[in-house]
């Protein structure tokens, strides 16, 4: 099937995902290899995602670490001296 | 290291051995979870002080209940289940949850789901996507994407869990998480890619995601 550039953008997160059917995949493909416009697109969406995920986009903050595993470890302890609380 | 090696097999023995007596081996448990947990109360509270908190109320109460964990579910999921959990209710607390509901109800059919032409992309370099300004940029387009989308978006994206354990994670039906998610990183690509244009042409390379 030939599809239109609208039908592509609503397959592109599907695409990226790899969760379109085989038949389906060859024709964005197909559309892909010569359209500049829906390549870019895909490209874009892509790129974000890749900074999406990359660690230091999104960070925890400074310190979280220790203050959640001081906040643990005060929370066994109460746990094992229930006479003292 | 313990994080690096653990599979669900060990992680399983980790847990019963905790559930035993061995309480400290919780520490060594959570770690290669906290950033998840901290992502998910982030995804909800859009604040990362109260972000902090939640997450370590919901890894305390990760602790309290392990005994009611069920063998055959996934310990990611299932923690992040009480992230949200926890999130949600300090939301709720806060009283502002009432403008959250009506958002949910109202945004389906708002929007328009066209992504932004770019012709130049390929001439974007890989210095670009290492710009700090567009990591700020990024933050701040997740952040301000609409509360349902924002969730499905984190769980999926941010933290990489598949469709199924977002649907599970979030109790939404599989085809609802595609859907938010085709609409959430539209509206991302959108967003950024005027921000994207700006950028003056360097030398070629970008990056392919591996999946």
């Amino acid at each position: 099937m030939k599809l239109d550039c609208k039908h592509v953008w609503g397959y592109i997160s599907d695409y990226i995902d790899d969760s379109v059917e085989a038949g389906v995949r060859e024709d964005i493909e197909r559309h892909l290899e010569h359209c500049e416009i829906c390549s870019a697109i895909l490209d874009s969406t892509r790129n974000i995602l890749i900074l999406t995920a990359d660690k230091r986009t999104f960070e925890v903050p400074v310190g979280f670490s220790e203050k959640l595993h001081r906040r643990l470890e005060e929370e066994i302890k109460q746990e094992r001296k229930p006479d003292e609380n | 290291m313990f994080a690096m090696t653990t599979g669900k097999q060990s992680e399983a023995a980790i847990i019963a051995r905790i559930l035993a007596g061995e309480k400290e081996l919780f520490h060594e448990l959570i770690r290669p979870y906290e950033r998840m947990v901290y992502l998910t109360a982030f995804s909800v509270l859009k604040n990362e002080t109260e972000a902090e908190d939640a997450a370590q109320v919901a890894v305390i109460n990760a602790y309290r209940h392990l005994a009611s964990f069920r063998r055959d579910a996934k310990f990611s999921t299932w923690l992040v289940t009480i992230a949200l959990n926890e999130a949600r209710q300090k939301l709720r607390r806060d009283k502002r949850a009432v403008l959250e509901s009506i958002e949910e109800t109202t945004e389906e059919s708002e929007g328009d789901y066209t992504p932004a032409f770019l012709t130049d992309w390929r001439e974007i370099p890989l210095e670009a996507l290492e710009r700090k300004e567009l990591r700020e940029a990024l933050q701040k387009a997740v952040t301000e994407l609409p509360d349902h989308y924002r969730r499905v978006f984190s769980l999926r994206d941010l933290q990489e869990m598949s469709i199924q354990e977002t649907a599970e994670a979030l109790n939404m039906a599989p085809g609802l998480v595609k859907t938010q998610l085709r609409r959430a990183r539209i509206m991302l690509q959108k967003k950024l890619v005027p921000f994207l244009k700006t950028t003056p042409p360097a030398q070629r390379g970008w990056f392919r995601r591996a999946r």
